[in-house]
Protein backbone atom coordinates (compact mmCIF):
# COMPACT_ATOMS: atom_id res chain seq x y z
CA UNK A 1 0.00 0.00 0.00
CA UNK A 2 1.30 3.25 -1.08
CA UNK A 3 0.69 6.87 0.26
CA UNK A 4 -1.33 8.50 -1.99
CA UNK A 5 -1.25 12.49 -1.39
CA UNK A 6 -3.94 12.60 -3.45
CA UNK A 7 -6.56 11.23 -0.82
CA UNK A 8 -4.09 12.52 1.60
CA UNK A 9 -4.95 16.51 0.62
CA UNK A 10 -8.65 15.60 0.36
CA UNK A 11 -8.69 14.54 4.01
CA UNK A 12 -7.08 17.92 5.61
CA UNK A 13 -10.65 20.37 5.63
CA UNK A 14 -12.61 17.65 7.84
CA UNK A 15 -8.86 17.57 9.82
CA UNK A 16 -8.52 20.94 10.35
CA UNK A 17 -12.22 21.27 11.48
CA UNK A 18 -11.26 18.74 13.97
CA UNK A 19 -8.19 20.85 14.63
CA UNK A 20 -10.19 23.91 14.90
CA UNK A 21 -12.57 21.69 18.01
CA UNK A 22 -9.39 20.69 19.87
CA UNK A 23 -7.82 23.82 19.59
CA UNK A 24 -11.53 25.64 21.15
CA UNK A 25 -11.33 22.92 23.64
CA UNK A 26 -7.88 23.82 24.95
CA UNK A 27 -8.35 27.34 24.72
CA UNK A 28 -11.19 27.37 27.23
CA UNK A 29 -10.22 24.03 29.33
CA UNK A 30 -6.30 25.03 29.53
CA UNK A 31 -7.25 29.12 31.49
CA UNK A 32 -9.56 26.51 33.78
CA UNK A 33 -6.98 24.17 34.24
CA UNK A 34 -4.61 27.23 35.43
CA UNK A 35 -7.31 29.56 37.21
CA UNK A 36 -8.40 26.13 39.29
CA UNK A 37 -5.13 25.28 40.28
CA UNK A 38 -4.41 28.42 41.52
CA UNK A 39 -7.37 28.67 43.22
CA UNK A 40 -6.92 25.05 44.62
CA UNK A 41 -3.47 26.10 46.24
CA UNK A 42 -5.23 27.73 49.21
CA UNK A 43 -7.14 25.58 50.72
CA UNK A 44 -4.02 23.15 50.45
CA UNK A 45 -2.32 25.55 52.28
CA UNK A 46 -4.47 26.03 54.99
CA UNK A 47 -3.66 25.59 58.39
CA UNK A 48 -7.43 23.86 58.79
CA UNK A 49 -7.53 20.41 58.22
CA UNK A 50 -10.98 20.46 57.65
CA UNK A 51 -10.48 22.48 55.02
CA UNK A 52 -6.94 20.85 53.62
CA UNK A 53 -7.59 17.50 53.79
CA UNK A 54 -11.28 17.48 52.10
CA UNK A 55 -9.41 19.00 49.32
CA UNK A 56 -6.56 17.37 49.38
CA UNK A 57 -8.47 14.06 48.77
CA UNK A 58 -10.52 14.99 45.42
CA UNK A 59 -7.34 16.50 44.04
CA UNK A 60 -5.52 13.38 44.47
CA UNK A 61 -8.52 11.27 43.30
CA UNK A 62 -8.86 13.27 40.47
CA UNK A 63 -5.35 13.27 39.58
CA UNK A 64 -4.75 9.28 40.13
CA UNK A 65 -7.95 8.41 37.96
CA UNK A 66 -7.59 8.33 34.33
CA UNK A 67 -9.05 11.48 32.35
CA UNK A 68 -11.45 8.64 30.39
CA UNK A 69 -13.16 7.53 33.17
CA UNK A 70 -13.27 11.54 34.10
CA UNK A 71 -15.17 12.51 31.04
CA UNK A 72 -17.17 9.11 31.48
CA UNK A 73 -18.58 10.61 34.58
CA UNK A 74 -19.36 13.32 33.45
CA UNK A 75 -21.02 12.36 30.03
CA UNK A 76 -22.81 9.63 30.94
CA UNK A 77 -23.21 10.38 34.93
CA UNK A 78 -24.01 13.93 35.41
CA UNK A 79 -27.21 13.93 33.30
CA UNK A 80 -28.72 11.49 35.79
CA UNK A 81 -28.54 14.47 38.45
CA UNK A 82 -29.99 16.77 35.57
CA UNK A 83 -26.56 18.16 34.75
CA UNK A 84 -27.01 18.23 30.93
CA UNK A 85 -23.90 19.85 28.74
CA UNK A 86 -22.81 19.55 25.24
CA UNK A 87 -19.93 16.81 24.78
CA UNK A 88 -18.12 20.14 23.43
CA UNK A 89 -18.52 21.68 26.81
CA UNK A 90 -17.80 18.10 28.81
CA UNK A 91 -14.64 17.42 27.26
CA UNK A 92 -13.71 21.46 27.88
CA UNK A 93 -14.60 21.53 31.49
CA UNK A 94 -13.19 17.72 31.79
CA UNK A 95 -9.66 18.86 30.60
CA UNK A 96 -9.87 21.97 32.76
CA UNK A 97 -10.54 19.94 35.89
CA UNK A 98 -8.16 16.90 35.41
CA UNK A 99 -5.31 19.29 34.44
CA UNK A 100 -6.17 21.63 37.49
CA UNK A 101 -5.04 18.97 39.98
CA UNK A 102 -0.98 19.19 37.75
CA UNK A 103 -1.44 23.07 37.93
CA UNK A 104 -2.47 22.87 41.05
CA UNK A 105 0.56 21.08 42.07
CA UNK A 106 3.13 23.38 39.73
CA UNK A 107 1.15 26.48 41.98
CA UNK A 108 1.84 24.86 45.03
CA UNK A 109 5.80 24.08 44.13
CA UNK A 110 6.44 27.59 42.66
CA UNK A 111 5.24 29.12 46.28
CA UNK A 112 7.04 27.01 48.18
CA UNK A 113 10.23 28.03 46.08
CA UNK A 114 9.75 31.28 47.53
CA UNK A 115 12.36 31.27 50.53
CA UNK A 116 10.90 31.56 53.81
CA UNK A 117 12.90 34.74 54.36
CA UNK A 118 11.06 36.42 51.73
CA UNK A 119 8.18 36.36 54.17
CA UNK A 120 9.88 37.34 56.97
CA UNK A 121 11.56 40.54 55.37
CA UNK A 122 7.96 41.26 54.00
CA UNK A 123 6.75 41.02 57.73
CA UNK A 124 9.10 42.95 58.85
CA UNK A 125 8.48 45.95 56.33
CA UNK A 126 5.01 45.68 57.29
CA UNK A 127 3.44 44.54 53.61
CA UNK A 128 0.08 43.25 53.56
CA UNK A 129 -0.85 40.33 52.00
CA UNK A 130 -1.87 41.22 48.90
CA UNK A 131 0.96 43.32 48.72
CA UNK A 132 3.63 40.53 49.63
CA UNK A 133 1.68 37.80 47.17
CA UNK A 134 1.59 40.27 44.34
CA UNK A 135 5.17 42.09 44.41
CA UNK A 136 7.24 39.44 46.35
CA UNK A 137 5.67 35.85 46.12
CA UNK A 138 4.25 35.83 42.87
CA UNK A 139 6.88 37.55 41.01
CA UNK A 140 9.66 34.85 42.82
CA UNK A 141 7.28 32.22 41.56
CA UNK A 142 5.94 32.82 38.25
CA UNK A 143 9.54 32.12 36.59
CA UNK A 144 9.94 29.17 38.45
CA UNK A 145 5.86 27.46 37.16
CA UNK A 146 6.25 28.80 33.13
CA UNK A 147 8.26 25.64 32.11
CA UNK A 148 5.80 23.21 33.80
CA UNK A 149 2.83 24.59 33.18
CA UNK A 150 3.86 25.13 29.23
CA UNK A 151 4.33 21.55 29.55
CA UNK A 152 0.76 20.95 30.48
CA UNK A 153 -0.68 22.99 27.75
CA UNK A 154 1.22 20.50 24.97
CA UNK A 155 -0.26 17.46 27.03
CA UNK A 156 -3.30 18.76 27.37
CA UNK A 157 -3.59 19.14 23.57
CA UNK A 158 -2.15 15.43 23.05
CA UNK A 159 -5.28 14.68 25.59
CA UNK A 160 -7.50 15.94 23.14
CA UNK A 161 -7.92 12.98 20.82
CA UNK A 162 -9.42 11.15 24.31
CA UNK A 163 -12.39 13.23 23.48
CA UNK A 164 -13.41 11.25 20.89
CA UNK A 165 -15.03 8.87 23.12
CA UNK A 166 -17.25 11.35 24.09
CA UNK A 167 -18.23 11.85 20.84
CA UNK A 168 -16.52 15.06 20.12
CA UNK A 169 -15.45 15.65 16.61
CA UNK A 170 -12.04 16.43 16.81
CA UNK A 171 -8.91 15.73 14.51
CA UNK A 172 -8.76 11.79 14.96
CA UNK A 173 -12.31 11.05 15.17
CA UNK A 174 -12.31 13.32 11.84
CA UNK A 175 -9.18 11.15 10.78
CA UNK A 176 -11.31 7.81 11.57
CA UNK A 177 -14.49 9.14 9.03
CA UNK A 178 -12.40 10.02 6.65
CA UNK A 179 -11.01 6.91 6.99
CA UNK A 180 -14.35 5.01 6.66
CA UNK A 181 -15.25 6.84 3.79
CA UNK A 182 -12.25 6.49 1.38
CA UNK A 183 -11.11 2.92 2.94
CA UNK A 184 -7.65 4.06 3.18
CA UNK A 185 -6.66 5.14 7.20
CA UNK A 186 -3.21 5.41 6.20
CA UNK A 187 -3.36 8.84 4.72
CA UNK A 188 -5.86 10.20 7.17
CA UNK A 189 -4.28 8.89 10.36
CA UNK A 190 -0.72 10.32 8.95
CA UNK A 191 -2.02 13.74 7.90
CA UNK A 192 -3.85 14.01 11.32
CA UNK A 193 -0.40 13.17 12.89
CA UNK A 194 1.22 15.49 11.01
CA UNK A 195 -1.40 17.34 12.43
CA UNK A 196 -0.50 17.46 16.16
CA UNK A 197 3.12 17.18 15.49
CA UNK A 198 2.47 20.95 14.01
CA UNK A 199 0.53 22.11 16.85
CA UNK A 200 2.74 20.69 19.38
CA UNK A 201 5.43 22.35 17.70
CA UNK A 202 3.61 25.36 17.80
CA UNK A 203 2.54 25.16 21.78
CA UNK A 204 6.23 24.27 22.74
CA UNK A 205 7.98 27.28 20.59
CA UNK A 206 5.13 29.83 22.29
CA UNK A 207 5.83 28.11 25.58
CA UNK A 208 9.56 28.92 25.36
CA UNK A 209 8.74 32.01 24.53
CA UNK A 210 6.52 32.89 26.94
CA UNK A 211 9.85 31.44 29.40
CA UNK A 212 12.17 33.74 28.39
CA UNK A 213 10.05 36.74 28.31
CA UNK A 214 10.13 35.73 32.35
CA UNK A 215 13.54 33.97 32.49
CA UNK A 216 14.36 35.12 36.12
CA UNK A 217 12.96 37.02 38.96
CA UNK A 218 14.34 40.28 37.64
CA UNK A 219 12.13 43.13 36.52
CA UNK A 220 9.09 41.51 37.29
CA UNK A 221 7.45 43.55 40.34
CA UNK B 1 13.12 59.30 79.90
CA UNK B 2 13.38 56.03 81.37
CA UNK B 3 10.00 54.92 80.64
CA UNK B 4 9.84 51.07 79.65
CA UNK B 5 9.46 51.25 76.06
CA UNK B 6 9.77 47.45 75.16
CA UNK B 7 8.63 45.27 77.82
CA UNK B 8 9.07 41.21 77.87
CA UNK B 9 6.33 40.17 81.12
CA UNK B 10 6.18 36.48 81.87
CA UNK B 11 6.82 35.22 78.54
CA UNK B 12 7.25 31.55 77.47
CA UNK B 13 7.54 29.44 74.26
CA UNK B 14 8.10 25.82 73.88
CA UNK B 15 8.36 23.82 70.99
CA UNK B 16 7.20 20.48 71.84
CA UNK B 17 8.84 19.68 75.15
CA UNK B 18 11.74 22.14 74.38
CA UNK B 19 11.17 24.83 76.53
CA UNK B 20 12.69 28.15 74.31
CA UNK B 21 11.68 31.09 76.78
CA UNK B 22 10.58 30.08 80.26
CA UNK B 23 8.89 33.39 82.02
CA UNK B 24 10.96 35.68 80.69
CA UNK B 25 10.93 39.08 82.08
CA UNK B 26 12.83 42.43 81.07
CA UNK B 27 12.18 45.73 79.54
CA UNK B 28 14.12 47.79 77.36
CA UNK B 29 13.82 51.72 77.16
CA UNK B 30 13.61 54.35 74.65
CA UNK B 31 16.62 55.22 72.27
CA UNK B 32 18.71 52.34 74.53
CA UNK B 33 20.80 49.50 72.58
CA UNK B 34 20.69 46.69 73.50
CA UNK B 35 22.88 43.61 72.60
CA UNK B 36 21.45 40.02 73.69
CA UNK B 37 24.66 37.03 73.91
CA UNK B 38 24.17 33.84 74.97
CA UNK B 39 25.23 30.42 73.65
CA UNK B 40 23.21 29.01 70.30
CA UNK B 41 19.73 27.88 71.17
CA UNK B 42 19.41 30.06 74.23
CA UNK B 43 16.57 32.04 72.59
CA UNK B 44 17.76 34.99 71.27
CA UNK B 45 16.38 34.70 67.67
CA UNK B 46 13.02 33.85 69.48
CA UNK B 47 12.76 36.83 70.98
CA UNK B 48 13.77 39.51 68.26
CA UNK B 49 11.32 37.04 66.31
CA UNK B 50 8.37 37.45 68.37
CA UNK B 51 9.10 41.45 68.74
CA UNK B 52 8.69 41.26 64.97
CA UNK B 53 5.71 39.01 65.07
CA UNK B 54 7.09 36.46 63.05
CA UNK B 55 6.47 34.13 66.37
CA UNK B 56 4.03 33.95 69.14
CA UNK B 57 4.22 33.37 72.32
CA UNK B 58 2.78 31.23 74.07
CA UNK B 59 2.00 32.92 77.49
CA UNK B 60 2.72 36.45 78.77
CA UNK B 61 2.81 39.72 77.75
CA UNK B 62 4.35 41.85 75.44
CA UNK B 63 4.45 45.56 75.07
CA UNK B 64 5.84 48.24 72.42
CA UNK B 65 5.35 52.36 72.87
CA UNK B 66 2.82 51.62 75.72
CA UNK B 67 0.88 49.17 73.35
CA UNK B 68 -0.12 45.60 73.85
CA UNK B 69 1.40 43.61 70.94
CA UNK B 70 0.94 40.46 72.62
CA UNK B 71 -1.53 39.53 73.48
CA UNK B 72 -3.25 41.85 70.23
CA UNK B 73 -5.55 41.58 67.58
CA UNK B 74 -4.44 41.45 64.25
CA UNK B 75 -5.56 45.73 63.53
CA UNK B 76 -3.43 46.41 66.66
CA UNK B 77 -0.60 44.12 65.85
CA UNK B 78 -0.24 45.55 62.01
CA UNK B 79 -0.25 49.05 64.31
CA UNK B 80 2.28 48.69 66.83
CA UNK B 81 4.31 46.58 64.36
CA UNK B 82 4.71 49.47 61.82
CA UNK B 83 7.50 50.94 64.34
CA UNK B 84 9.88 48.58 64.06
CA UNK B 85 11.16 46.89 61.94
CA UNK B 86 14.53 43.87 61.66
CA UNK B 87 17.36 43.08 59.46
CA UNK B 88 18.33 39.28 58.80
CA UNK B 89 20.92 37.02 59.20
CA UNK B 90 20.44 35.87 55.31
CA UNK B 91 19.34 39.33 53.95
CA UNK B 92 16.20 38.69 52.84
CA UNK B 93 16.50 41.06 50.08
CA UNK B 94 13.72 41.03 47.37
CA UNK B 95 15.60 39.66 43.99
CA UNK B 96 13.19 40.64 42.00
CA UNK B 97 13.62 44.27 42.56
CA UNK B 98 16.66 46.86 42.30
CA UNK B 99 18.67 47.89 44.98
CA UNK B 100 16.43 50.96 44.50
CA UNK B 101 13.06 49.57 44.26
CA UNK B 102 14.04 47.46 47.66
CA UNK B 103 14.19 50.39 49.80
CA UNK B 104 11.49 52.65 48.56
CA UNK B 105 8.92 50.22 47.98
CA UNK B 106 7.70 49.53 51.54
CA UNK B 107 7.52 53.56 52.07
CA UNK B 108 5.78 53.99 49.17
CA UNK B 109 3.34 51.03 49.82
CA UNK B 110 3.14 50.88 53.45
CA UNK B 111 3.55 54.08 54.56
CA UNK B 112 1.81 55.70 51.05
CA UNK B 113 5.73 58.48 50.69
CA UNK B 114 4.84 59.65 47.36
CA UNK B 115 7.93 58.58 45.01
CA UNK B 116 9.92 61.34 44.52
CA UNK B 117 10.77 61.46 48.39
CA UNK B 118 10.71 57.81 48.79
CA UNK B 119 13.73 58.32 46.13
CA UNK B 120 15.32 60.68 47.49
CA UNK B 121 15.07 58.90 51.01
CA UNK B 122 16.69 55.55 49.26
CA UNK B 123 19.61 57.86 48.23
CA UNK B 124 20.68 59.44 51.27
CA UNK B 125 20.55 56.41 53.14
CA UNK B 126 22.85 54.50 50.13
CA UNK B 127 25.02 57.27 50.84
CA UNK B 128 25.00 56.57 54.35
CA UNK B 129 25.87 52.72 53.81
CA UNK B 130 27.72 53.61 50.73
CA UNK B 131 26.38 52.36 48.31
CA UNK B 132 24.81 55.00 45.88
CA UNK B 133 26.47 53.46 42.88
CA UNK B 134 24.77 50.53 43.11
CA UNK B 135 21.32 51.81 43.17
CA UNK B 136 19.92 50.02 39.73
CA UNK B 137 21.58 46.55 40.65
CA UNK B 138 19.86 43.49 41.34
CA UNK B 139 20.84 41.72 44.74
CA UNK B 140 22.18 39.07 42.88
CA UNK B 141 24.89 41.45 41.46
CA UNK B 142 26.20 42.54 45.06
CA UNK B 143 28.23 41.01 47.77
CA UNK B 144 26.51 39.89 50.98
CA UNK B 145 28.54 42.26 52.82
CA UNK B 146 26.88 44.81 50.23
CA UNK B 147 23.48 43.06 50.32
CA UNK B 148 23.00 43.62 53.87
CA UNK B 149 24.20 47.02 53.61
CA UNK B 150 21.22 47.50 51.43
CA UNK B 151 19.07 45.34 53.91
CA UNK B 152 19.97 48.20 56.65
CA UNK B 153 19.03 51.12 54.29
CA UNK B 154 15.74 49.43 53.43
CA UNK B 155 14.80 48.98 56.83
CA UNK B 156 15.85 52.60 57.95
CA UNK B 157 13.62 53.43 55.27
CA UNK B 158 10.68 52.41 56.90
CA UNK B 159 11.87 55.27 59.64
CA UNK B 160 11.13 52.56 62.76
CA UNK B 161 11.72 53.52 66.19
CA UNK B 162 13.15 50.09 67.29
CA UNK B 163 15.78 48.52 65.02
CA UNK B 164 15.91 44.67 65.32
CA UNK B 165 19.08 43.18 64.31
CA UNK B 166 19.52 39.03 64.29
CA UNK B 167 23.27 38.29 63.82
CA UNK B 168 23.18 40.29 60.65
CA UNK B 169 26.67 40.29 60.09
CA UNK B 170 27.21 35.96 60.93
CA UNK B 171 27.04 34.97 57.33
CA UNK B 172 29.93 37.21 56.28
CA UNK B 173 33.61 36.67 55.77
CA UNK B 174 35.55 39.18 58.64
CA UNK B 175 36.53 41.95 56.51
CA UNK B 176 32.47 42.16 54.62
CA UNK B 177 31.26 41.47 58.35
CA UNK B 178 33.53 44.79 59.31
CA UNK B 179 32.21 47.11 56.21
CA UNK B 180 28.76 46.52 58.36
CA UNK B 181 29.63 46.77 61.38
CA UNK B 182 31.36 49.94 60.57
CA UNK B 183 27.66 51.14 58.91
CA UNK B 184 25.87 50.32 61.78
CA UNK B 185 28.12 52.35 64.32
CA UNK B 186 27.22 54.97 62.23
CA UNK B 187 23.43 54.21 61.86
CA UNK B 188 23.27 53.78 66.06
CA UNK B 189 25.57 57.53 66.23
CA UNK B 190 23.07 59.51 63.57
CA UNK B 191 20.00 57.70 64.44
CA UNK B 192 17.44 57.94 67.45
CA UNK B 193 16.62 54.68 66.96
CA UNK B 194 15.95 52.01 69.99
CA UNK B 195 17.88 48.69 68.97
CA UNK B 196 17.89 45.00 70.15
CA UNK B 197 20.81 43.42 68.63
CA UNK B 198 21.88 39.74 68.76
CA UNK B 199 25.36 39.23 67.64
CA UNK B 200 28.96 37.45 68.83
CA UNK B 201 31.21 40.58 66.96
CA UNK B 202 32.00 41.19 70.92
CA UNK B 203 33.89 44.42 69.96
CA UNK B 204 30.77 45.79 68.34
CA UNK B 205 28.76 45.18 71.23
CA UNK B 206 31.30 47.17 73.49
CA UNK B 207 30.72 50.06 71.08
CA UNK B 208 27.37 50.36 70.05
CA UNK B 209 25.23 48.81 73.14
CA UNK B 210 24.25 50.29 76.49
CA UNK B 211 23.46 47.11 78.08
CA UNK B 212 24.24 43.62 77.37
CA UNK B 213 22.22 40.48 78.20
CA UNK B 214 23.81 37.74 78.57
CA UNK B 215 21.12 35.00 77.87
CA UNK B 216 21.20 31.20 79.23
CA UNK B 217 18.15 28.19 77.78
CA UNK B 218 15.62 31.14 77.95
CA UNK B 219 16.51 33.36 80.84
CA UNK B 220 18.78 35.97 81.27
CA UNK B 221 21.42 34.99 83.80
CA UNK B 222 23.69 38.17 83.71
CA UNK B 223 22.67 41.85 82.61
CA UNK B 224 25.07 45.33 82.46
CA UNK B 225 26.61 48.26 80.68
CA UNK B 226 29.25 46.40 78.30
CA UNK B 227 32.33 47.24 80.32
CA UNK B 228 30.73 45.41 82.77
CA UNK B 229 29.41 42.12 81.27
CA UNK B 230 32.12 41.83 78.59
CA UNK B 231 35.33 42.35 80.60
CA UNK B 232 33.99 41.25 84.23
CA UNK B 233 31.37 38.98 83.79
CA UNK B 234 30.32 37.61 87.57
CA UNK B 235 28.92 34.28 86.10
CA UNK B 236 30.62 31.45 85.06
CA UNK B 237 28.63 30.59 82.15
CA UNK B 238 29.12 33.90 80.95
CA UNK B 239 32.45 33.15 81.68
CA UNK B 240 32.90 30.45 79.55
CA UNK B 241 30.51 31.90 76.93
CA UNK B 242 33.04 34.65 76.11
CA UNK B 243 36.27 32.17 76.49
CA UNK B 244 34.55 30.51 73.53
CA UNK B 245 33.57 32.87 71.29
CA UNK B 246 37.08 35.06 71.91
CA UNK B 247 39.12 31.66 70.51
CA UNK B 248 36.01 31.39 67.74
CA UNK B 249 37.58 35.02 66.51
N1 LIG C 1 10.38 26.88 64.37
C1 LIG C 1 10.95 26.14 65.34
N2 LIG C 1 10.52 24.88 65.58
C2 LIG C 1 11.07 24.13 66.55
N3 LIG C 1 12.06 24.55 67.36
C3 LIG C 1 12.53 25.80 67.18
C4 LIG C 1 12.01 26.66 66.15
N4 LIG C 1 12.66 27.84 66.22
C5 LIG C 1 13.54 27.72 67.22
N5 LIG C 1 13.49 26.51 67.81
C6 LIG C 1 14.29 26.07 68.96
O1 LIG C 1 14.29 27.08 69.92
C7 LIG C 1 15.52 27.17 70.57
C8 LIG C 1 16.00 28.59 70.55
O2 LIG C 1 16.25 28.98 69.23
P1 LIG C 1 16.79 30.41 68.85
O3 LIG C 1 16.89 30.40 67.36
O4 LIG C 1 15.99 31.44 69.49
O5 LIG C 1 18.24 30.38 69.48
P2 LIG C 1 19.42 31.43 69.31
O6 LIG C 1 19.76 31.89 70.67
O7 LIG C 1 19.05 32.46 68.33
O8 LIG C 1 20.57 30.51 68.75
P3 LIG C 1 21.70 30.83 67.66
O9 LIG C 1 22.80 31.55 68.37
O10 LIG C 1 22.14 29.47 67.22
O11 LIG C 1 21.07 31.62 66.57
C9 LIG C 1 16.43 26.17 69.89
O12 LIG C 1 16.53 25.05 70.70
C10 LIG C 1 15.73 25.85 68.61
O13 LIG C 1 15.98 24.53 68.26
MG1 LIG D 1 19.73 32.96 66.40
Amino acid sequence: MNFDWNVAWHSVPALLDGLLTALLSIAIGYPLAIALGLLLVFPQRSARPWIRIPVRVVVEFIRSTPLLVQLFFLFYVLPAFGVELSAFATGAIGLGLHYATYTSEVFRAGIESVPTGQWDAATALNLSTTRTWWSVVLPQAIPKVLPPLGNYAIAMFKDTPQLTAITVLEVLSAARAEGAQTFRYLEAITMAGLLYLLVSLVLAWLARRVEQRYATTRGIA
Amino acid sequence: MTEDFITFRNVSKRFGKNVVLDDLCFSVRERQRITLIGPSGSGKTTILRMLMTLMRPDSGLITVGGDQLFPADEQQVARVRRRMTMVFQQYNLFPNMNVLRNITMAPMKVLGVPEDEAVDRARKLLELVGLTAKLSHYPSQLSGGQQQRVAIARALAMQPDVLLLDEVTAALDPELAAEVLDVLRDVADSLDVTMLCVTHAMRFARDISDQVLMFCTGKIIESGPPEQILEAPQHERTQRFLRSVLEEV
